[in-house]
C-alpha cells in the first residue's frame, strides 16, 4: 500500500482528483461568496433563500445550469463553439499541480512551476478566442478581439514582476521560491511591494476581472465573447473564470506572501486565508470602480506597468548582482 | 513632477472610492425580506379602487349609479348595471361612446359635494372592475360625488389569469362584509 | 433559402438603409445596438458602422415603445388624458403631469390655489431628484460600475415612498389635476421630507467620493462627447445637455412658470460641454432642487389644493395653447388645439429626451465604443419620451 502511494503516478493520479474536487468546491463557494460581498457592498443580503444565509444557492445554479439546453447559434462552428468552453476549464487542474499549501500538500514538486501555470493559463486566452469567432456573433468577435489584445499585453507585466521573484531565489521552482520566505518578515511583499502591486494588477486583468473586464463588458458588448453561450457552456466559462482567479491568486500568496508560512502554525491554512483575502480584495475592486475604456487599459499596461516592471527587474538584477 | 502629483491624487481617488464601499459593508442591510417581512407604508398606497357600503348598511354601497367614474375611466374599465324599481331590467349606466353626463350631480374635477335627494330608488345590480386595463388615476375615486369608491390597499396582487382581475366589486364588498361580520359574531 | 444563406443577417429594413448608405469600404461591422441591449436602457436600438472599436457612423432607430400618445390625447376627453402624462417619461411623471394640467389650465384660464402651486413646486423637484439619481446609476452601470446604483437607489426608494403619501403611486404618478392637485400634503409627508432632504445632503458628498473624483471615472467622461453650443441649437437640445455646454437655460429661470420666481435657486452650467460637464450639471442640479424644496416648504400658505370654483364641464373655448416646464431632461412642452369640443382637436408633446437623442448620431462619429455608450448616457435618455 504504501509502496503503491509511493508511486509517482499514483500520486499523480490522486492529486488530479483531489484537486478536480477542490475546483469544483471552491467554484461554488466562490461563486456564494461573490454575490454576498456585492450584496453587502451594496447593502442587499445577497442569495439568502436556498440553504441557510443562501449557502446552496450556487448549488441549485450549477444544477439549473447542468439542465439546461444547449443551444448553438445558427451560422456557428459547432465544433469550436463547443470545443471552447472546455478548453477554458481543461488546463485548470494542470495550473494547480505545482502550486503548494504546504510542502507536503503539493500536487506535484516542479523546478518549472512558474513556467507551467504561466504557459497553461495561457491556453484560456485561446478558449475565449476560439468561443468568439466560433459564436457567429458580432458581439462575440469583437469580445474575443478584445480579450486577445489584452492577455497578450498584460501577460508581459506578470511575467517581469515574476522574474523579479525568480531573480531573487534563483529559482522557478514554487516550493523553493516559498520556502525562502519563512518568517512574515521575509516575505517577498516587503522586498518587492511594487512588483506584488504590478502583480495584482496584471492579475485582474488576466483574469478579466471588472474593471478590466473589457473582454465581457456587458454595456458595450451585451456579454462578449461568451454572450451565445448556454447553460454549461457558460458554466463552465464562469468556472473556468473563478479557478483563474484561485490560481493567479495562489500565486501571488507564494510568490509575494510565503506561501504556507504564517505568523502563527504555518500550514495549508494560510495558503487558503491568504488566497481568499486576495479574491476578497478583488471582488472590492470590481463592486467599487466603473470599467476602463479599452485603449485606457492597454495604456496602462504599455506605458506605465512595462516600463516599471522592467525597471524593477532591472534594479533587481543589479542589487543582486551587487548583494549576492 | 506635475503629472507624478496628479498620478498619485488619482490613484487615491480608487482608494477613498474602496474606503466608501468598505463602509457601506458594514452598515446595516437595507431589503425588507418579503414573505418574512412587510412594507409598513401601504397606508397610502392606491390599489384598485373599492366600492365603500353605508354606514347603515354594511351590504349595500353608498353609490348612486350616477355614472360618473364609468365616463370619467379612461381606460373603460368600469362598468355597472342597474334598475330602477319598478323598471323590470337592469341597463347600463354611462359609457356608450359619448360623454353622459348625468345632470343631477357635480361633475368632474370638482370635489365631493352633497349627493342629490329625492330621485327614483335605484338598485345597483353589478359593479364591474376590469383591472387589467386600469391606470390607477385616481379619477374615479375623486371624482365619486357620494364617495362611493375608496383606494384598496391591495398591493400584493397576483393571478394566473386575465380573468383573474376582472373584478366584481360588488361582490367584493359583500364578501368583506360577510367576514367582518362573521367575526363580530365570533 | 436565401436567409439561410446568410444566415439570417440580411437585416430589416434600417439595417438595409444602413448599409447602402453607410461610408465604409467594406471593411467595417456593422452592429446593430438594441433593441434590447444593456445600454439602451429600454427600446432603443442604434445602428452603428464600427471600425475595429471606432464607430464610424452611427443611426438610431426608433418607434419599438411608441404608444401613439398625441393620437390617444384627440380621443380622450380632456380629463381622461390626464394618466397618459404619467407614462410618457415615467421617470420625471410630474413634469410631465405639470405641463399638460399646466396647458390646459392656460387654456381655459383656470385658477391655481397658492397652496397647490408650492405642492407642484414640491413634489415636482423631488420627482426631479429621482429621476436624476436614477440617471447617475445607470450611467455608472454603462461604465461599469454596477454599486452605485444601488445606493442611488437607497434615496430614490425613500423618495417613492414620500411621494407615495400623497400621490398614492410609485411611478407613473397622476397627481395633478386641472386647477390644483388630487391630495393635500400633510405634517407626515412635511416631516418626513425634511429628514429625508438632511439625510440626502448627507449622503451627496459620499457619492462624490465614491464616484466623481474616481480617476477610472474622470478617464471615461472628462474630454468625452465634446458638445458644441452651436451644434445644440442646430438639435434644439435642452436641459442639462444644454446646460452642460454652458447655456444657462432653464425654463424655471428664463420663462418663470408657477412660483419659482419667488423662489431662489442657482442654474449650474459647464464649461467644457464634456460628459463630465453634464454629470456635474446633473448632480449639481439636485443639490439645487433641495434648495428650492426647504424654502417652498418654509413659504408653503395655508389654503385650498384644489380650486374649489371649477368648471362643471372642462370643454374649453376653441383656442390653442402652449406651456412649458423644465423636466429633468429639458424642456417639456404641451401645445394643445381646441376646436370647442369635451376633446382636444390636436395635442403635440414636445419630449426633450427626442431632441437630445437626435445628436447622438453627430456626437459619436469617431469615437470609441466604449465612448459612444458613455455619451449616449450622458444624454440621459428616456425612450418612451422618445417615442412617445
Ligand atoms: S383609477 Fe382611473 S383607470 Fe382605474 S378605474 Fe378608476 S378611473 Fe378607471
Ligand atoms: S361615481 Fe360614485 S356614485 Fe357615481 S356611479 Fe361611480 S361609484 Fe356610483
Amino acid at each position: 500500500m504504501t509502496a503503491l502511494l509511493a508511486n509517482p503516478l499514483v500520486q499523480l493520479v490522486i492529486a488530479l482528483l483531489a484537486l478536480l474536487g477542490f475546483v469544483g468546491l471552491n467554484g461554488l463557494v466562490l461563486v456564494w461568496m461573490e454575490r454576498k460581498v456585492v450584496g453587502f457592498i451594496q447593502r442587499r443580503p445577497g442569495p439568502f433563500e436556498v440553504g441557510p444565509h443562501g449557502l446552496l444557492q450556487p448549488l441549485a445554479d450549477a444544477l439549473k445550469l447542468i439542465g439546461k439546453q444547449l443551444v448553438t447559434p445558427r451560422g456557428a462552428d459547432r465544433p469550436l463553439f463547443w470545443l471552447a468552453p472546455i478548453l477554458s476549464v481543461m488546463p485548470v487542474p494542470l495550473c494547480f499541480l505545482p502550486i503548494p499549501f504546504s510542502p507536503l500538500l503539493t500536487g506535484m514538486e516542479l523546478n518549472v512551476g512558474v513556467v507551467l501555470i504561466l504557459a497553461f493559463s495561457g491556453l484560456n486566452v485561446l478558449a475565449l478566442c476560439l468561443a468568439g469567432w466560433g459564436s457567429n456573433n458580432k458581439y462575440s468577435l469583437l469580445g474575443a478581439a478584445r480579450a486577445v489584445s489584452q492577455s497578450v499585453a498584460y501577460e508581459i507585466p506578470l511575467l517581469l514582476t515574476v522574474l523579479c521573484i525568480a531573480f531573487q531565489s534563483g529559482s522557478l521552482n514554487l516550493n523553493v521560491i516559498a520556502g525562502h520566505q519563512s518568517g512574515i518578515l521575509h516575505w517577498n511583499l516587503w522586498v518587492q511591494p511594487l512588483a506584488f502591486v504590478m502583480f495584482f494588477i496584471a492579475a485582474t486583468a488576466e483574469t478579466n476581472r471588472a474593471p478590466f473586464d473589457l473582454p465581457e463588458a456587458e454595456s458595450e458588448l451585451t456579454a462578449g465573447h461568451h454572450t451565445e453561450y448556454s447553460g454549461m457552456g457558460f458554466g463552465l466559462f464562469m468556472l473556468a473564470e473563478y479557478m483563474y482567479m484561485i490560481i493567479i491568486c495562489g500565486m501571488a500568496a507564494v510568490l509575494f506572501m510565503g506561501g504556507w508560512d504564517g505568523p502563527v502554525a504555518p500550514g495549508w491554512w494560510w495558503m487558503v486565508i491568504k488566497i481568499y483575502a486576495m479574491l476578497a480584495a478583488m471582488m472590492w475592486f470590481r463592486w467599487t470602480f466603473p470599467r476602463v475604456r479599452f485603449d485606457q487599459l492597454l495604456n496602462v499596461c504599455w506605458k506605465w506597468l512595462i516600463p516599471l516592471g522592467l525597471a524593477n527587474l532591472l534594479a533587481t538584477a543589479l542589487i543582486m548582482k551587487l548583494v549576492g | 513632477m506635475a503629472t507624478l502629483g496628479q498620478t498619485i491624487k488619482s490613484l487615491w481617488s480608487m482608494v477613498v472610492g474602496m474606503k466608501v464601499t468598505g463602509i457601506e459593508f458594514f452598515k446595516p442591510k437595507l431589503t425588507v425580506h418579503y414573505p418574512r417581512k412587510e412594507v409598513d407604508n401601504l397606508g397610502t398606497y392606491r390599489g384598485h379602487c373599492d366600492l365603500v357600503a353605508r354606514e347603515d348598511d354594511p351590504l349595500t354601497p353608498k353609490c348612486i349609479m350616477c355614472g360618473i367614474c364609468v365616463d370619467n375611466c379612461p381606460s373603460g374599465c368600469l362598468s355597472l348595471t342597474m334598475h330602477v324599481v319598478g323598471e323590470g331590467k337592469p341597463r347600463p349606466a354611462g359609457g356608450a361612446g359619448e360623454l353622459m353626463l348625468a345632470q343631477e350631480v357635480i361633475l368632474p374635477g370638482s370635489i365631493k359635494k352633497a349627493p342629490p335627494t329625492g330621485k327614483a330608488e335605484r338598485v345597483l345590480d353589478s359593479f364591474r372592475l376590469n383591472y387589467n386595463y386600469c391606470s390607477l388615476c385616481g379619477l374615479c375615486v375623486q371624482n365619486c360625488p357620494v364617495s362611493s369608491l375608496a383606494w384598496s390597499r391591495e398591493a400584493y396582487l397576483v393571478g394566473r389569469s386575465r380573468q383573474e382581475f376582472e373584478f366584481d366589486l360588488l361582490a367584493r364588498l359583500r364578501a368583506k362584509a360577510a367576514s367582518s361580520q362573521g367575526v363580530k359574531a365570533a | 433559402m436565401a436567409l439561410e444563406a446568410n444566415y439570417g443577417m440580411v437585416g430589416d429594413f434600417y439595417t438595409q438603409n444602413f448599409t447602402t448608405t453607410h461610408t465604409g469600404d467594406g471593411d467595417t461591422l456593422i452592429l446593430n445596438l438594441g433593441p434590447q441591449h444593456p445600454s439602451t436602457h429600454g427600446v432603443l436600438r442604434v445602428v452603428v458602422e464600427l471600425d475595429g472599436e471606432y464607430v464610424k457612423k452611427a443611426e438610431p432607430v426608433l418607434g419599438y415603445i411608441h404608444r401613439m400618445h398625441e393620437k390617444m390625447g384627440e380621443v380622450k376627453t380632456y380629463l381622461q388624458y390626464l394618466p397618459n402624462m404619467g407614462r410618457v417619461d415615467y421617470l420625471h411623471a410630474l413634469g410631465w403631469n405639470w405641463a399638460y394640467v399646466g396647458a390646459v389650465e392656460k387654456l381655459m384660464g383656470i385658477e391655481v390655489p397658492e397652496r397647490a402651486e408650492f405642492i407642484r413646486v414640491i413634489t415636482c423637484e423631488l420627482n426631479r431628484i429621482s429621476s436624476h439619481l436614477l440617471w447617475w446609476g445607470a450611467y455608472l452601470l454603462d461604465l461599469g460600475a454596477f454599486t452605485p446604483i444601488l445606493y442611488a437607489f437607497a434615496d430614490r426608494e425613500r423618495i417613492m415612498d414620500i411621494l407615495q403619501m400623497v400621490t398614492g403611486s410609485r411611478l407613473t404618478y397622476c397627481y395633478y389635476r386641472f386647477g390644483g392637485v388630487s391630495a393635500d400634503i400633510g405634517e407626515k409627508f412635511i416631516s418626513d421630507l425634511r429628514a429625508f432632504l438632511a439625510q440626502f445632503k448627507a449622503r451627496i458628498p459620499m457619492f462624490h467620493e465614491l464616484v466623481t473624483g474616481n480617476m477610472i471615472l474622470r478617464g471615461r467622461c472628462v474630454d468625452i462627447g465634446v458638445l458644441p453650443v452651436e451644434m445644440c441649437r442646430r438639435y434644439g437640445a435642452t436641459g442639462p445637455v444644454l446646460r452642460g455646454s454652458g447655456v444657462a437655460y432653464d425654463v424655471r429661470r428664463f420663462e418663470p412658470y408657477s412660483v419659482y420666481d419667488q423662489l431662489d435657486f442657482d442654474v449650474p452650467v459647464g464649461k467644457a460641454g464634456d460628459a463630465m460637464d453634464r454629470y456635474d450639471v446633473r448632480v449639481a442640479e439636485m443639490v439645487q432642487s433641495v434648495r428650492i424644496i426647504e424654502q417652498a416648504l418654509d413659504k408653503l400658505p395655508e389654503g385650498p389644493f384644489l380650486n374649489p370654483d371649477l368648471p362643471d364641464r372642462f370643454i374649453p373655448e376653441p383656442g390653442e395653447v402652449y406651456y412649458s416646464v423644465e423636466g429633468a431632461r429639458g424642456k417639456i412642452g404641451v401645445y394643445i388645439v381646441s376646436d370647442g369640443s369635451p376633446k382636444p382637436y390636436r395635442l403635440k408633446l414636445r419630449s426633450p429626451s427626442f431632441s437630445n437623442l437626435s445628436l447622438f448620431a453627430e456626437l459619436s462619429q469617431g469615437t470609441l465604443l466604449g465612448d459612444a455608450i458613455s455619451i449616449m448616457g450622458s444624454l440621459d435618455l428616456v425612450i418612451p419620451e422618445i417615442d412617445r
